[in-house]
């Protein structure tokens, strides 16, 4: 049997790659998909406590199933403005994207 | 349960290995004698031009968007469906407010013209 | 070591190569390739799981609709000359910092943590009961406000998005 901890630490390192992403990347794109894999290790992490110590109840699951829908809101409106930004500025770098800037 | 999985890991090895080998050993054996007619893209026979990855048309990313909203509805009308047995009108009704509110969220596209071709 | 643990370990650590090809990958096509590979690792642990249906969704939503989404973006946005430009920000040690200091938080709250070896039946337990669960989805006693709401989340999504996305007639261009 595999120990929780392993889901647990694996999932952290994950989320940690994930982060290095979102904060590293210059292309907008790339930011998303290091929002993406932390939301994947987010899931790791409640499907691992449902199966390991609330199997008998039902919360977990449609926790998850709520970060699935979260996830697809969040990837349709984050790309769709990413593309709205690149017609307007024709750039994806996320640092050249200073409007707000003041 | 797992053993059932173990059935798709044992098939997603093999689909693997068969073609990974088939272009290994013809990469090993085949002779190889390059020049430069032999090593342009082929298409259809007329000279190339342009880059391979063209900027696509927005219409692609609104078909796709279209297309993730209804797929994440499944999550949700899966299990609804599969407990269907066992319910009552109230729990129907329920499923199809979910339903009707997704459906306005596609006639809205629709209205914007979200899913015309141009 | 177990036949199990084997395949959990080789699939976290192709999962996590993928991860950090994800992040590293100097062309986007190629990162969002990388990034469906992870995304099936992850398929593959919610199987080990016992949670067979939430690994079908996550191929059928994550790598059938939202990485296709991506690549879609990727395609849209692309520019000639943006591969040669450095793929991270001149504070990327910064964020490799913060992402190592994160990590090393993690590890020693779970190692502080006395829950993390749970005992008893639970670990033995069952796969998920899909008509429970849908049940639940629309009892009133159980999730039926999470359920519309994710339905109203999703309309929203979708106006937002297709509002964004959508050139203004005779506009931008």
């Amino acid at each position: 049997m595999i120990p929780l901890s392993w889901y647990l630490i694996f999932a952290a390192l994950l989320f940690c790659v994930g982060l290095y992403g979102v904060l590293a990347r210059r292309n907008a794109i790339g930011i998303m998909m290091g929002v993406e894999l932390m939301l994947n290790a987010v899931n790791i992490n409640l499907l691992a406590f449902w199966s390991y110590l609330y199997a008998d109840r039902l919360n977990g699951l449609v926790f998850v199933a709520i970060v699935f829908v979260a996830a697809a809101a969040e990837a349709a409106v984050g790309l769709a403005l990413i593309i709205s930004a690149y017609r307007r500025r024709n750039t994806v770098i996320a640092e050249e994207l200073t409007m707000l800037k003041g | 349960m797992l053993a059932d999985w173990l059935y798709i890991g044992i098939f997603l090895i093999i689909s693997l290995f068969l073609p990974s080998v088939a272009l290994i050993v013809a990469g090993i054996l085949g002779p190889k004698k390059p020049n430069p007619v032999k090593n342009s893209t082929y298409e259809c026979g007329v000279e190339t031009f342009g880059e391979s990855l063209t900027q696509f048309k927005v219409q692609y990313y609104l078909y796709a968007l279209v297309f993730l909203v209804f797929d994440v509805e499944a999550i949700f009308l899966y299990p609804w469906a599969v407990a269907y047995q066992v319910q009552t009108v109230f729990y129907v009704v329920e499923a199809i407010i979910f339903v009707l509110i997704l459906l306005f969220a596609l006639w809205y596209a629709w209205r914007k013209g979200a899913l015309e071709w141009v | 070591m177990s036949g199990t643990q084997f395949i959990f370990l080789v699939t976290a650590g192709v999962t996590l190569a993928a991860a950090v090809m994800t992040v590293s990958a100097r062309k986007m096509m190629h990162a969002a390739l990388w990034l469906v590979l992870a995304l099936t690792g992850v398929a593959v642990l919610f199987a080990l799981l016992r949670s067979s249906f939430f690994a079908v969704v996550q191929v059928l939503v994550y790598i059938g609709a939202i990485a296709i989404l991506i690549i879609f973006s990727v395609m849209l946005t692309r520019r000639v000359v943006q591969e040669q430009r450095p793929r991270v920000n001149r504070l990327w040690w910064v964020a490799a910092l913060l992402a190592l200091m994160l990590f090393t938080g993690l590890v020693a709250t779970l190692a502080s943590w006395n829950g993390l070896y749970p005992t008893g039946q639970a670990v033995a337990g069952h796969p998920e009961d899909i008509g429970a669960l849908g049940l639940a989805l629309v009892d009133p006693a159980g999730f039926v406000i999470p359920f519309e709401v994710a339905s109203l989340l999703l309309l929203a999504a979708l106006v937002g998005a297709v509002f964004i996305a959508l050139e203004r007639k005779g506009g931008m261009q």
